[in-house]
């Protein structure tokens, strides 16, 4: 293991950036920092780079303390969302910049730092381009630049706060690509702070999924998906059907049907509302079929699936994600059985006393944002 | 592979040529342009090219003479050299003060804010003998710089000070507002890729202003050129020594010598006109490469 976060707090004012934040990260693994705007997750990276001080916590990186160096002797290497790219200067010297400015006794020589910067050209995929000024390129090509500039010195550990947020959906997946391609060749270290769930789950090893100054969850894609560690975790990974429940013995019953309860473990019995996803969720339009019985409201279509919008009786709205094929068995104003594989459990609905699921609560219960 | 070079394909270097009347979302083009050629004829070219036409009753020759004589030309280094020294100071400090008032927040900034145009809007005459009073030997400051053997009023030194409040608030007023806009993480690069304070200055900060100090420097040096009401007190206005070409002008023109003082501001519009183009086009040059 090489970077070590331990209690890490910082406050804006009176804003609570960070409460306590500890983390360990393994020598070439790529983390991503996820959560909402707000949580924190920013400032973390910012932590990290020495831009910001926390008020408290240690920061070592492979036994150095790293709190106790400046920004500019950390060796790091910082991506910003709007590329912060020197516009005054050529493709080349801006990738050149952290090389030109290091004292005479330590500094390549102009040879070297040429090399170098053609040997990261080809690695981000803009050979060709060292010539033109920053105006002169598209955003994905900027973006490249500032990885290629930041990736120039070496650094210990490569930060990226929010990078392909300025760039449209094509771009963005492609660049998400290459920046894993050029984790594993380089193998450094990679801190990449997005808010994008989707982003993040495709690119780490681990995530980091951080809410309100806090750590929320930290592990593997795979995990977070199967066991989301709070329903905070669960509904901001994805599309969620809220729909109340009875739960006994780690099982949730619903009015047809019986499903098991992911997380948390050990949820207390008695009546809750259940979160599950729309991928999760099953429509049977058979005569013998067991299941809440719903009407389907309206069928939409996304790509190669469908999102079947259903209605129960009790007035919940509840999504169904249905493969193409699977969604041509069913039309609109059909009545049918709906089943959910797995739910989590709403803890934090349970624990708000305003919160009467049976009455509608806030709106219609239906499918959450997004 | 190809659909992948097909997107990284260089841009292409020149945007294609554009129509030189713009796309606006506001209507009315014709009337607003030819409201601006009018109004800068009227306002601006027209007085010009009034003064071009003025001085050659006495032919090429009377120009030249005019503008030959030894007392000319001393006025004419003097009004120019003071003020591209006064401009080159002024660049200098302004980038100073605004670098304070942008980056500081302190008790009374907005004060030392608006007093950076209080020359704006003081008739240039009451600066003059205001500053003639303090830098006279007698004055607050002159009665200082007289034992070390400084002379200021009634010296070019004089014009050099009283130039320097005038073009102050043009270099702070042009750097302030770009200065206020430079993006920080452009200074949090250049430091996490580490470059020292001085480095990420001369090298990422000073870049990105230069346009706007050479539009302050350009505007500062315009204006202390034909300074006139602010120098004449300070100055002591000493034939070929601390005599400015404005003031030759003003001597002429008693002298009834119509043609005389037309050559001379021949003369001065020709120099500005090439130290105006001449930084232009270094901005012309920046910004191609630069923004946008």
């Amino acid at each position: 293991m090489t970077l070590t976060i331990d209690g890490v707090y910082k406050q804006f004012g009176r804003f609570p950036a960070l409460t306590g934040i500890s983390l360990d990260v393994r020598d070439g693994e790529f983390i991503s920092l996820l959560g909402p705007s707000g949580s924190g997750k920013t400032t973390l990276l910012r932590v990290l780079a020495g831009l910001d001080r926390p008020d408290h916590g240690c920061v070592f990186l492979n036994g150095v303390d790293f709190l106790a160096l400046s920004a500019r002797e950390r060796r790091i290497g910082l991506v910003f969302q709007q590329y912060a790219l020197f516009r005054h200067m050529t493709v080349a010297r801006n990738i050149a910049f952290g090389l030109e400015v290091r004292p005479r006794a330590t500094r390549p020589s102009r040879a070297a730092i040429q090399a170098r910067v053609s040997e990261l050209l080809a690695l981000t995929q803009i050979e060709g381009l060292g010539d033109r000024y920053p105006a002169q390129l598209s955003g994905g090509q900027r973006q490249r630049v500032a990885v290629a500039r930041a990736l120039a010195v070496e650094p210990q550990l490569l930060l990226l706060d929010e990078p392909f947020g300025a760039l449209d959906a094509k771009v963005r997946k492609e660049l998400r690509g290459e920046l894993r391609r050029i984790h594993d060749a380089t193998g450094v270290t990679t801190i990449l702070v997005t808010h994008d769930q989707e982003e993040a789950m495709a690119l780490a090893d681990r995530v980091v999924l951080m809410n309100q100054g806090r750590i929320e969850q930290i592990g593997s894609p795979a995990e977070l998906d199967t066991a989301p560690a709070s329903p905070f975790v669960f509904t901001f990974l994805g599309e969620t059907n809220r729909l109340p429940c009875e739960v006994t013995a780690g099982a949730a019953r619903f009015e047809g049907f019986v499903a098991p309860v992911i997380s948390p473990a050990g949820a207390a019995d008695g009546r809750a509302t259940a979160l599950f996803r729309p991928e999760d969720t099953r429509l049977d339009a058979g005569p013998h079929a067991e299941g809440l019985p719903v009407r389907i409201v309206e069928i939409r279509g996304r790509g190669s699936l469908r999102l079947v919008e259903c209605q129960a009786l009790s007035g919940h709205r509840l999504v169904a994600e249905l493969s193409e094929a699977a969604a041509g068995a069913f039309e609109a104003g059909q009545r049918v059985r709906l089943t959910a594989r797995r739910v989590v459990i709403d803890t934090v609905a349970a624990a708000r006393p305003d919160w009467n699921p049976e009455a509608g609560g806030r709106g219609a219960p239906a499918a959450a944002a997004h | 592979m190809v659909a992948l070079d097909a997107a990284f394909a260089p841009a292409p270097l020149k945007p294609a040529r554009r129509s030189w009347r713009e796309h606006s979302a506001l209507p009315g083009f014709g009337g607003a342009f030819g409201f601006t050629l009018l109004y800068v004829g009227l306002i601006i070219l027209l007085p010009l090219a009034a003064l071009a036409a003025r001085p050659w009753e006495h032919g090429l020759g009377g120009v030249v003479d005019a503008i030959l004589q030894p007392r000319t030309l001393a006025a004419l280094r003097l009004s120019f050299l003071a003020a591209a020294g006064a401009a080159v100071v002024n660049v200098l400090t302004g980038l100073l003060i605004a670098w304070v008032l942008t980056r500081y927040d302190f008790p009374g900034r907005g004060v030392v804010d608006a007093l950076v145009d209080l020359p704006f809007a003081l008739p240039t005459a009451v600066a003059g003998i205001a500053l003639a009073t303090l830098y006279s030997p007698g004055g607050w400051i002159g009665s200082l710089l007289q034992p070390v053997g400084l002379k200021v009023a009634y010296t070019p030194v004089g014009v050099f000070v009283a130039l320097l409040a005038v073009g102050l608030p043009f270099v702070v007023r042009a750097v302030q507002p770009v200065l206020e806009d430079l993006d920080a993480s452009l200074e949090e690069a250049a430091q996490t890729l580490g470059a020292r304070p001085l480095q990420t200055f001369s090298r990422v900060i000073l870049p990105a202003l230069t346009p706007a100090l050479l539009t302050g420097f350009a505007l500062a040096f315009a204006r202390g050129a034909g300074e006139y009401g602010s120098v004449i007190f300070i100055a002591g206005n000493m034939p070929g020594v601390s005599e400015i070409a404005p003031l030759v002008i003003v001597t002429r023109l008693e002298g009834y010598d119509y043609a005389g003082a037309a050559s001379v501001g021949l003369a001065m519009l020709a120099v500005s006109l090439i130290v105006l183009v001449a930084v232009n086009s270094i901005q012309v040059a920046l910004s191609r490469r630069g923004s946008r």
